[in-house]
């Protein structure tokens, strides 16, 4: 019996991940030295997890209001106040959700009619498009160009534009390039969005992790408040990827619209998690700083490194990815990668994996020590130097 | 200087290129910086934290809290280098509260620390009074936790 003639038409248009080739690969390793993981190598500062232990101990493990505990609604809107200037309501323009990962699938759900468009810039995360189709939607990426150190401009996205767009789904600081937007880019963009009237999913994920300075949140731009669905979590600041938890800020409309859907399917963010947010927004901050810095030498160091390479790379100024273009080697990202892990074990993502406009890069991720980052850019080199 | 000197107070073997790399100078700066902050006695030694009993050592550690009569002219300072100059002291802090010289001592055994607090350091004069305290167990040291079994449990690949 095959079932598979059972399954709806927009999973099966889903292709599966790009990234499940090299896992396979290299769990089979025993030495593999891994710039292909997407997350913190810090563990979550301890005082956030014993702040969890002790809400345990003392009991808490309920459901919580649909929205999220009003402490932790009230400790983000004092953030965003004291951080952006920004002001929304506690009652009606926040919701506490399982990872921006599910902020995202609602937020595109609570907009998008059967058809609607979504410009999506490329390189960009790998759920963006398959959450547009799972939603019924149709993806539109744009590519951006390492000439501008891939931010997406207006007038790459303009000939895009027809009567179904609906919205613009944007992921700065990137990944997986490292790039961000500067606030005149940004400014750009949203003249943009207000002439062709687009709602904007601004994922403001890895906001904290900037360097050279400080994030600019598109919410906080003139006139954009309202238009912008927001969205963040703890997870990269933090070191929290598996505590799963995130948060939405928009318009009572919109936000109403996502609760409805959150009610409904997820009920509510794991109170243990929205506990351990709130001593992460009141106490995290100064190691949240500490990671920060530590991200920031790293950054340097493998910049650096890939560049004296000769592997032409801009500098990423935020998250903790770098991408470098390996056209040069004279291989495609998916080879580079899997000629690289099989010869001197080391793992990381061809950029296809993010979109065609990545084809001819390999992101890296420097959430490692920086023993194993120079350990790898030696192995790099020594790859380099054999197939060149 | 300071994220120079914090780098290398975690880990004084990264090599001069990576300093270089990691805090945007050149390898000739780094090198200047370091030759300075060691003739300025900034930075004194190059350490290596070791978990000697993992290594199958039992040496014995002891706290010493001594009191003292503090000297004219000197204070309490005199005192504390007689004592300090001992290889046998490690450690010697000057203490607010109910004592005033905070001293480790490490020894082979029991009987040799217990011997040398009785016979070097309580006939020292000036010293009125110590109270040893000899240690069980060292579960951190220097921020450093030493049985440490955190590792990284992160997917070798992650979107």
């Amino acid at each position: 019996m095959i079932w598979s003639n059972k399954l709806s038409n927009s999973v099966q248009s889903i292709a599966p991940s790009g990234i499940r080739k090299f896992f396979d690969i290299a769990a089979k390793m025993k030495d593999v030295i891994s710039l292909g993981v997407g997350e913190p190598d810090f563990v979550t500062p301890w005082t956030i997890r014993e702040s969890c232990v002790y809400g345990l101990e003392r009991g808490y493990t309920s459901y919580t209001a649909n929205r999220g505990t009003l402490e932790l609604r009230e400790e983000i809107a004092r953030h965003y106040k004291n951080r952006y200037a920004l002001n929304y309501d506690v009652d009606k323009e926040i919701l506490v959700t399982v990872g921006v990962s599910e902020a995202l699938d609602i937020a595109l759900r609570a907009i998008i009619n059967p058809g609607d468009e979504v410009l999506i810039p490329e390189p960009c995360y790998v759920s963006y498009q398959a959450c547009t189709i799972l939603a019924g939607g149709v993806p539109i990426s744009v590519p951006a160009k390492i000439e501008n150190e891939f931010r997406i401009t207006p007038e790459e996205l303009e000939p895009h534009v027809t009567n179904k767009t609906k919205a613009i789904l944007i992921g700065y600081p990137n990944n997986p390039t490292g790039a961000i937007m500067e606030r005149a880019d940004l400014i750009k963009l949203a003249d943009f969005a207000e002439a062709h009237d687009l709602v904007v999913i601004s994922d403001e994920i890895y906001g904290d992790l900037t360097y050279k300075g400080v994030h600019e949140c598109f919410a906080a731009l003139p006139k954009m408040k309202d238009r912008t669905i927001l969205l963040n979590g703890f997870s990269k600041a933090y070191a929290m990827t598996g505590w799963r938890i995130g948060y939405a800020l928009s318009n009572p409309d919109f936000i109403g619209a996502m609760t409805k859907i959150h009610q409904y399917t997820m009920l509510c963010a794991p109170i243990t998690a929205q506990m351990a947010a709130v001593e992460a927004l009141r106490h995290g901050e100064k190691y949240m700083k500490k990671m920060v810095a530590e991200y920031d030498r790293r950054r340097n160091l493998i910049y650096d490194g890939f560049n004296k390479m000769g592997l032409n790379c801009f500098e990423p100024r935020g998250a903790f990815y770098i991408f470098p273009d390996i056209s040069s080697s004279g291989l495609t990202s998916e080879e580079f990668a899997e000629k690289l892990i099989q010869a001197e074990h080391v793992a990381l993502v061809p950029g296809s994996a993010f979109g065609k406009s990545g084809a001819n890069h390999v992101r890296c991720s420097y959430a490692t020590n920086i023993e194993k980052i120079s350990e790898a850019l030696n192995r790099i080199e020594h790859f380099l130097t054999r197939i060149r | 200087m300071r994220e120079l000197l914090e780098i290398l107070e975690r880990n004084s073997r990264v090599s001069v290129s990576e300093l270089a790399s990691m805090l945007q100078k050149s390898e000739y700066e780094i090198e200047n910086d370091i030759a300075r902050l060691e003739k300025e006695k900034i930075i004194l030694s190059y350490g290596t934290l070791i978990n000697w009993e993992r290594f199958g050592d039992d040496n014995v550690v002891a706290i010493i809290e001594i009191n003292l009569t503090p000297q004219r002219e000197f204070g309490f300072d005199a005192i504390a280098e007689r004592i300090y100059r001992f290889d046998e002291v490690r450690t010697v802090y000057l203490m607010s509260g109910n004592f005033d010289l905070l001293v480790i001592i490490e020894g082979k055994s029991l009987k040799e620390v217990a011997n040398f607090v009785s016979t070097r350091l309580s006939t020292i004069d000036g010293v009125t009074q110590t109270r040893s305290h000899f240690m069980l167990k060292a579960y951190k040291k220097d921020g450093v936790i030493l049985d440490n079994d955190e590792q990284d449990r992160r997917l070798v690949v992650s979107p």
